[in-house]
């Protein structure tokens, strides 16, 4: 891209006078919206000295928030993993009716509000929903509670994986696995040895997006959770209890952790998009 | 089975195709269809009772202008921002180009009480509006600011692969016919990303609907002035009205659903027009 830009004949270039403004208003606009939060975030967290930052870290309530973080993301992760895999390999390496609407229905939680993807769950399992009653009998609290938590978690990160591995397995076609396969290869045999090591790029990618959306989530979380402090708030969750009992200085320090997970799956994600590149497969 | 599926040697589809089709239905299909059978249990007159009530409509104006306004300026700067990333060399550019993707990456909530501070009218960012008697956080301007956060990189990652795929020597060709700079952007490339800008567009408008994280600290959330629809959910939610709830998610979901069949005509019209 940068070769071509170099290459790039007079006639079409903009004049410099141009160019300069663009680049600009570009970078302006980046660091309005950009940069500054991102510095805000941190800037804050560290107004008033790194004592108070660590204090507010190592409060009870916010280890709890970070360990609920980590059990949503470590169940919806592995979970959407599996089914990524499995809906790509029948999606990609098969011919069926009804693949496009699949591959359409799998976007789904994409385009409902996060708002909405709570409410369903309310709906299914909350005192007034269809299973309501019955969960209540049977002593079994879902809503207000980790697992409805740990489910809305999986609904909003459910596509990520999938919408990663379907493209990137239809444009590598079934060639390699069909020799595989007649040279005598078991299915799993086929799986690790072929399809994963062409994969993993794409794979990693997914896991990235899913990872830092699944311990970042706030609206779905927060229609589900019941924000019981030290029980059922996730790390977003404990951000604006703390922001809105106006305890600015350890609402912005457990705020800059995810802000600093945030810069991570940038570096990871920028990576591995330049790994598989110079590797050779394109993820895109 | 031989109708439904051509024939593979390749094992596993199955397995592969029955877990993908339990677990879909399991966590998406069957918690969605909820929603509507519970709109349902409204019936007509219930549903347009809820939709049609001062507040939710206004909820809902407020929602999907202020979706419409952040859209539209990310559209326009996002074009520039995919131009600049394309066409020009600056240091620092594969770092300004991985931060595109932040919104993606940062938890809503922190975009959003960071935001509220920064345009609060003793923020970094708000002092300079308050100096003009403009008020930014707490008001709908608020939420356009949010919104305009959280759909930065759909416009830019949109246009940016189409724009790189943009040949130099139909460029070139016009210019040496004579065409100027201006010319050949509107007459040459413009027409040749217009569609990928419409769809940043439209995903950058839809996404804006149904946020809610990054919206609500910096909204105010007066009633009738920088409530959004989403918020309402919540409220009614927290006052175990489901049915209300579920008959504004509902609307919402009939009206982006709507709005996104106008822009793929709008796409469909204009790609026809383009190669006539």
């Amino acid at each position: 891209m940068s070769a071509q830009a170099t290459q790039r004949k007079i006639s079409t270039r903009e004049s410099p006078g141009v160019t300069l403004v663009l680049v600009t208003v570009a970078l302006i606009y980046l660091v309005l919206f950009l940069g500054l939060p991102l510095f805000a975030v941190f800037y804050e967290a560290l107004s008033k000295g790194w004592t108070l930052y660590w204090k507010a870290l190592q409060e009870p309530d916010a280890w709890s928030a970070i360990k609920l973080t980590f059990i949503a993301a470590g169940i919806a992760v592995p979970a959407n993993l599996v089914f990524g895999v499995a809906a790509a390999w029948a999606i990609a390496k098969f011919e069926f009716k009804g693949r496009s609407l699949l591959i359409t229905l799998i976007d789904l939680p994409f385009a409902v509000s996060p708002v909405v993807s709570g409410l369903v769950y309310v709906l299914l399992f909350g005192a007034q929903g269809w299973f309501g009653p019955w969960l209540q009998a049977h002593d079994i609290k879902l809503i207000f509670a980790v697992p409805g938590i740990v489910l809305a978690t999986v609904f909003v990160t459910f596509p990520f994986i999938a919408r990663e591995l379907i493209p990137l397995m239809q444009s590598q076609g079934k060639e390699e696995e069909e020799a595989a396969v007649s040279l005598g290869a078991s299915g799993w045999q086929t799986f690790w040895r072929v399809t994963l090591p062409n994969i993993k790029w794409g794979l990693l990618y997914g896991v990235i997006l899913c990872n830092a959306r699944a311990m970042g989530e706030f609206g779905a979380v927060s229609v589900v959770s019941g924000h019981v402090r030290g029980m059922t708030n996730t790390l977003p969750l404990h951000v604006e209890i703390l922001y809105n009992e106006y305890n600015f200085v350890a609402a912005f320090a457990v705020a800059s952790l995810l802000a600093l997970l945030a810069l991570v799956t940038l570096l990871v994600k920028a990576l591995v998009e330049w790994q598989a590149k110079s590797s050779g497969d394109p993820l895109h | 089975m031989s109708h439904f599926k051509a024939h593979s040697v390749l094992p596993g589809f199955n397995l592969a195709l029955g877990f993908t089709l339990l677990y879909l239905s399991l966590i998406v299909l069957i918690p969605l269809s909820a929603l509507f059978f519970k709109t349902a249990t409204l019936g007509w007159g219930g549903f347009w009772t809820v939709v049609m009530g001062e507040r939710v409509l206004a909820s809902l104006r407020v929602t999907f202008f202020t979706s419409f306004v952040a859209a539209i300026i990310n559209a326009f700067f996002g074009l520039i921002v995919a131009w600049v990333l394309v066409r020009y060399r600056f240091p620092g550019k594969r770092i300004v180009d991985a931060l595109v993707d932040l919104p993606f990456a940062l938890p809503t909530a922190v975009a959003g009480i960071t935001l509220a501070m920064l345009y609060a009218p003793n923020g970094w960012v708000g002092q300079y509006f308050a100096a003009h008697d403009i008020k930014v956080a707490y008001t709908p301007l608020g939420i356009v600011v949010a919104l305009t956060f959280i759909g930065l990189p759909f416009v830019v990652r949109t246009v940016q692969p189409v724009l790189a795929d943009v040949e130099s020597e139909v460029e070139e060709a016009a210019a040496s016919l004579g065409a100027g700079r201006w010319d050949v952007f509107r007459r040459v490339i413009f027409p040749a990303i217009y569609p990928a800008l419409l769809t940043g567009f439209a995903l950058a408008f839809a996404r804006a609907i149904g946020e809610y994280g990054s919206v609500i600290f910096i909204a105010g959330n007066m009633p009738y002035i920088s409530e959004i629809a989403p918020l309402l959910i919540v409220a009614k939610l927290e006052q175990y009205d489901y049915a209300g709830a579920t008959a504004i998610a509902v609307a919402m979901l009939l009206i982006s659903f709507a709005l996104l069949l106008f822009i793929n005509a709008l796409q469909w019209w204009s790609s026809r027009r383009g190669t006539r």
